[in-house]
């Protein structure tokens, strides 16, 4: 017999192994929500399968009788909304700044110790000023958002557009570049499946971000949802939710990942 | 007039000297090979040609004025790794230098212009022999076929000066040899002026019409910077015996043993 360390598993068994901590979860809960249900029927802790099954077809398939819409949908559009602006405004600003600080030296002096500064506060912590700011509406969400992740992504760019071997930018010169022509043609293009990828990594910290803001202050969203009906302990409801902004995050990853190996085949090629 | 004209260049980094006294002078058409144990300057020396560094003292003269400061079409330049853009087919990397020219905003041109362009970068890489990757990706060629790519791309720009650092020295012997008679066939057809860097001896001594060794005459163990390298060999390619080879391979080994101890 090899050496535990030297032993591999199988196609079958790696799927099997995967599969295995998911089944033993659900399995435990199903026992854990069954034995609290025979001691008390009214428990909402660990609900059954059936009263899932009942808050699903309530929230997403059934309009709801205050509003006549359907929670599920209205909820998820609000949240992907807020989301999609915030982090496409804060990719565009990655972008641009990412790239003058990562390719102009003289840029970099002027604004990389600002972004640093302002990488280290806390974006959290400044929620009640935006809210004071931009009010309670959209903007002071969506600016959460940005001032979370963007000094992310201009940090990650900048060190991407650094990394771009000078040999390159010596041979877009001695074939006649000029510093804008550099930029358009060869460090723009390079760093664009760089910004996805840092995207792909940024989008954690905006859902975050998103549902702490949803959770003090909105009328919608997956977020505000979750806070509004844990008053009435309604775990049926909340882990819906929850599995399905996993599943929203896990979507929107694996489509940008596609979009990047589609688009860019020569990054992925290389790597 | 000479190309390039070399007048008593110094480069100094602080205390240490890394070049001192070189003159010469290099007309067009030659092909000078530059050897030499490794620092000896000879990077230093490319890097003062394409004006990312510049000469501590004396001058470095292209066709009678200093050579310009920063990196600019006179002269073209093919690096030992990353010397093609990785994110262009083969096709768009050779048309880029035109696409460059000719639209100083986009980058780019559209239309009758953009099927002119096209047609002579595929004239100019079927010279190389990579008529047949057009459309492939630098990542899906060979390293051999990879440079080849970098010297279309610096050729259709016609630099007046040819600069090849180490070009061939990641690849294969035989594909060596292969890209050394596509070398001096280009030279011959185009009337270039090159310089190499390399540090096979041997591929010094085979191409080109010209071969400069860098050495340091006096050498200090115990502070190799206080002396600078010099040309200790400038030999007519084609008219050296065996014995220059020995002396000179000696004398840069020994160079080569003090520097990396």
């Amino acid at each position: 017999m090899k050496k535990l360390i030297n032993r591999q598993a199988g196609p079958v068994g790696r799927w099997a192994l995967g599969l295995l901590p998911f089944v033993i979860l659900a399995v435990l809960y199903l026992v854990a929500s069954d034995a609290r249900l025979d001691a008390n029927p009214n428990d909402k802790l660990l609900p059954s399968l059936s009263s899932f099954s009942d808050a699903i077809e309530r929230m997403a398939f059934e309009p709801s009788k205050r509003s006549g819409e359907y929670t599920l949908l209205v909820d998820t559009l609000a949240s992907l909304q807020r989301l999609g602006i915030g982090v496409a405004i804060s990719a565009l600003i990655g972008l641009v700044v990412g790239i003058a600080t990562g390719s102009l030296p003289l840029f970099r002096a002027g604004i990389s110790p600002l972004v640093t500064g302002m990488s280290l506060v806390p974006p959290l912590a400044i929620l009640p000023i935006l809210f004071i700011i931009f009010g309670l509406g959209e903007l002071a969400k969506v600016m959460l958002i940005i001032i979370g992740i963007t000094p992310f992504l201009i940090r990650d760019l900048q060190q991407r557009a650094e990394e771009i071997p000078t040999e390159q930018i010596i041979k877009m010169q001695t074939l006649g570049a000029n510093t804008w022509q550099i930029i358009t043609r060869l460090v723009w293009p390079q760093i664009m499946p760089r910004l996805l990828s840092s995207v792909r990594l940024s989008l954690g910290s905006a859902w975050l971000f998103l549902i702490a803001a949803e959770a003090i202050a909105a009328t919608e969203g997956l977020g505000y949802r979750i806070f509004l009906v844990r008053r009435y302990l309604a775990m049926d409801v909340i882990l819906p939710y929850v599995a399905w902004i996993t599943f929203l995050a896990f979507a929107i990853d694996f489509a940008l990942k596609r979009y990047s190996q589609w688009r860019y085949p020569w990054f992925h090629g290389a790597q | 007039m000479a190309a390039i004209e070399i007048k008593n260049l110094w480069k100094e980094y602080g205390q240490d000297v890394v070049l001192e006294r070189l003159n010469a002078s290099v007309e067009e058409g030659e092909f000078v090979t530059v050897v030499g144990a490794s620092g000896c300057g000879k990077t230093t020396f490319l890097k003062m040609m394409l004006g990312t560094e510049s000469p501590t003292r004396g001058q470095l003269l292209l066709d009678g004025k200093p050579i310009p400061d920063e990196p600019d079409e006179t002269r073209g330049i093919v690096f030992q790794r990353y010397s093609v853009l990785p994110h262009l087919t083969a096709v768009e990397n050779v048309m880029l230098a035109g696409e460059l020219e000719s639209s100083r905003w986009l980058g780019r041109v559209f239309g009758g212009k953009r099927r002119a362009l096209r047609e002579q970068a595929e004239e100019m890489l079927a010279s190389v022999g990579l008529d047949h990757a057009l459309g492939k990706y630098p990542h899906e060629l060979s390293g051999g076929m990879q440079q080849r790519l970098a010297l279309a791309q610096a050729l259709i720009k016609k630099p007046r000066i040819l600069l090849l650092d180490e070009p061939f020295g990641a690849l294969d012997p035989g594909i060596r040899r292969d890209m050394h008679e596509l070398v001096l066939d280009l030279w011959r057809k185009q009337d270039l002026t090159v310089f190499m860097i390399t540090h096979d001896l041997a591929e010094g001594f085979f191409l080109g019409t010209r071969m400069w060794v860098f050495d340091k005459e006096r050498l200090d163990p115990q502070t190799p910077g206080s002396y600078g390298a010099r040309i200790t060999y400038d030999l007519p390619v084609g008219n050296s015996d065996k014995g220059t080879l020995q002396s000179i391979t000696q004398s840069v080994d020994s160079t080569a043993r003090v520097l990396g101890a």
